[in-house]
């Protein structure tokens, strides 16, 4: 188990890493490797891989949106219930239940600034036990998901020291 | 008029560093791989960088004491104190300097006497010998053989002494070859070194990038508390190289005439890395628990593959080199290290530039990222094979 944690340390710096790789890293068999990999999976422990991406970059019109959404919590299923009907949007990319002045912290993609507001005031502000909702649209992108997204820090050493 | 006729003649007489040599070589040359390079690879983890720059906001841009800022003698302190339950006062026996490297030398400066001798090991750093040279002193090379996991052992230290012995120098872990000594085997020299009234400058840079077992702190032996100058700093274990921040800690009496020396010489250590010290000491300890972490793994896989192209390689416990043995190829380490920097860009050092014990070996620090690592090594291997026949 303590090299699961190991090999989920790994992939998460790097998805990309081959299996015989990690089994070099951390002195194992690569089969075993594979096979630790198959199971984290299967456990839901790993849950999917993924690229990180700067859109920035890319010449792809993208908006992205934090929502802040109040709702009146249901009997028997909490937050629970109307979280699930926000997460099911394939728009909608996070949902979170939070602490404070707001209930829901929903993150959501849209091509333009009209089709997210058009999401937030027809589907999201008229469902059942949303009391109200506060968008704020991301103007850029620094740092996600602990990765710096235009790093400028170089190595500096030289090629040869004591 | 020929400027070597009025050199110092410990200077004129001194051979340039084997490294100095070889990098001269590998910086004529685009896009080397380095496997030459003995500092970490990771950036100085950013709260420290932080606090530096919090410090500089604060107008810190100041000389401080001599000996170095009150917080960071203290903080040093506390540090060896919860670490090895070894007790300095900040006041007066502990000092501050501009790197170990600085500590080294004035340890060497406030010890020698023309004519004395240092035990040194062998291979080891390049400063060694050259400190004790510089100091007027001789060194004194301990060859350590790699069939004893290049230990320094008591008998060999009793052997070289002769009554111009005057000090013993222990790297633990060592530089170039990554071997740690142990307690048992510190024990033993300890005596020896009781036994012969000698002082012993003992170099824990590395102490933090231990991987196998317990770091010894010779100077928590019974007794050898005050016959030790420790010296140690920040450039290793927390990836500080360019701050330049060491210390020593020793009895008042030596740390004060060290002091002397480093007060006509150096003034103080800059105040902003001092600042940024305390932040390492004070809360460094998870990011260099990480970096560990990182050269650990790097570590074994080094290793493996050495051992794997059939180059056999002593597994290193601490520091971050690893030390293969390159006489199967029949050649010699300098010329394997220039070949193959010619043939395959990647630069590893001569073991010969640590001494001549360190012939028929070649020094590669894995403090390099694993994609450079894993490309450095499978050139290494290519440039092997057809080698070995």
């Amino acid at each position: 188990m303590q090299n699961d944690k190991a090999i989920l340390e790994l992939l998460e710096q790097n998805a990309k890493i081959s299996t015989a790789e990690i089994a070099t890293l951390l002195n194992m068999e690569t089969s075993q490797v594979e096979q630790r990999i198959k199971e984290l999976e299967q456990q839901g422990i790993i849950t999917k891989y993924q690229a990180m991406i700067n859109w920035d970059k890319v010449d792809n019109d993208k908006v992205t949106a934090v929502i802040e959404v109040k709702i009146t919590p249901q009997r028997e299923v909490g937050f629970d219930a109307v979280a699930e009907r926000i997460f099911r949007f394939p728009e909608v990319t996070d949902v979170h239940l939070m602490s404070g002045q707001y209930d829901l912290l929903v993150f959501m993609e849209g091509r333009t600034m009209k089709e997210v507001s058009q999401f937030v005031h027809s589907r999201l502000a008229t469902m059942e036990h949303v009391l109200s909702t506060a968008t704020h649209f991301v103007l850029k992108t620094y740092k996600q998901n602990g990765c710096i997204l235009e790093d400028k820090e170089v190595n500096r050493r030289l090629v040869v020291t004591p | 008029m020929s400027w070597q006729n009025y050199l110092n003649s410990n200077v004129r007489e001194m051979p340039p560093s084997g490294i100095r040599r070889f990098f001269n070589l590998a910086a004529e040359m685009d896009d080397v791989i380095s496997l030459g390079v003995g500092e970490p690879d990771f950036v100085t983890p950013w709260h420290i960088r932080e606090a530096c720059v919090y410090s500089l906001e604060r107008g810190y841009t100041n000389y401080t004491a001599n000996q170095g800022l009150p917080s960071l003698r203290e903080a040093i302190s506390q540090q060896l104190s919860s670490d090895y339950n070894l007790h300095y006062h900040a006041k007066d026996e502990v000092l501050v300097t501009v790197g170990a490297s600085e500590a080294l030398d004035l340890a060497m400066r406030a010890l020698l006497q023309p004519g004395d001798e240092v035990l040194i090991p062998d291979p080891c750093f390049v400063a060694y010998g050259a400190c004790v040279s510089l100091a007027g002193g001789k060194a004194v090379p301990l060859a350590t053989r790699v069939e004893d996991n290049f230990q320094m052992t008591a008998q060999m230290v009793e052997q070289a002494i002769t009554p111009k012995t005057k000090a013993l120098l222990i790297c633990n872990p060592n530089n170039p070859t990554g071997a740690t000594i142990g307690k048992q085997h510190l024990l033993q020299i300890a005596q020896v070194v009781e036994r012969h009234d000698l002082i012993v400058i003992s170099d824990e840079i590395y102490d933090k990038l231990t991987y196998k077992g317990e770091h010894t702190c010779f100077a928590s032996l019974p007794g050898m508390r005050d016959r030790t100058i420790l010296i140690n700093g920040f450039s290793k274990a927390y990836a500080m190289t360019g701050w330049r921040i060491g210390y020593a800690a020793s009895n008042a009496d030596f740390i004060g005439a060290m002091n002397k020396i480093h007060q006509y010489t150096m003034m103080c250590a800059p105040i902003t890395a001092q600042m940024a010290a305390v932040e390492a000491l004070q809360n460094g300890k998870q990011a260099m628990a990480k970096m560990v972490e990182q050269y650990d793994r790097r570590r074994k896989m080094v290793v493996n593959a050495f051992n794997k192209m059939g180059l056999p390689c002593f597994e290193p416990s601490g520091a971050f080199y690893a030390f293969p043995d390159i006489r199967s190829t029949g050649m010699t380490s300098e010329e394997f290290a220039q070949q193959l920097l010619k043939e395959t860009k990647v630069a590893v050092i001569p073991g010969n530039a640590f001494g001549q014990a360190g012939e028929g070996f070649i020094r590669c620090s894995y403090a390099t990222s694993l994609t450079d690592l894993t490309e450095a090594l499978k050139r290494i291997e290519g440039f092997v094979r057809p080698k070995m026949g």
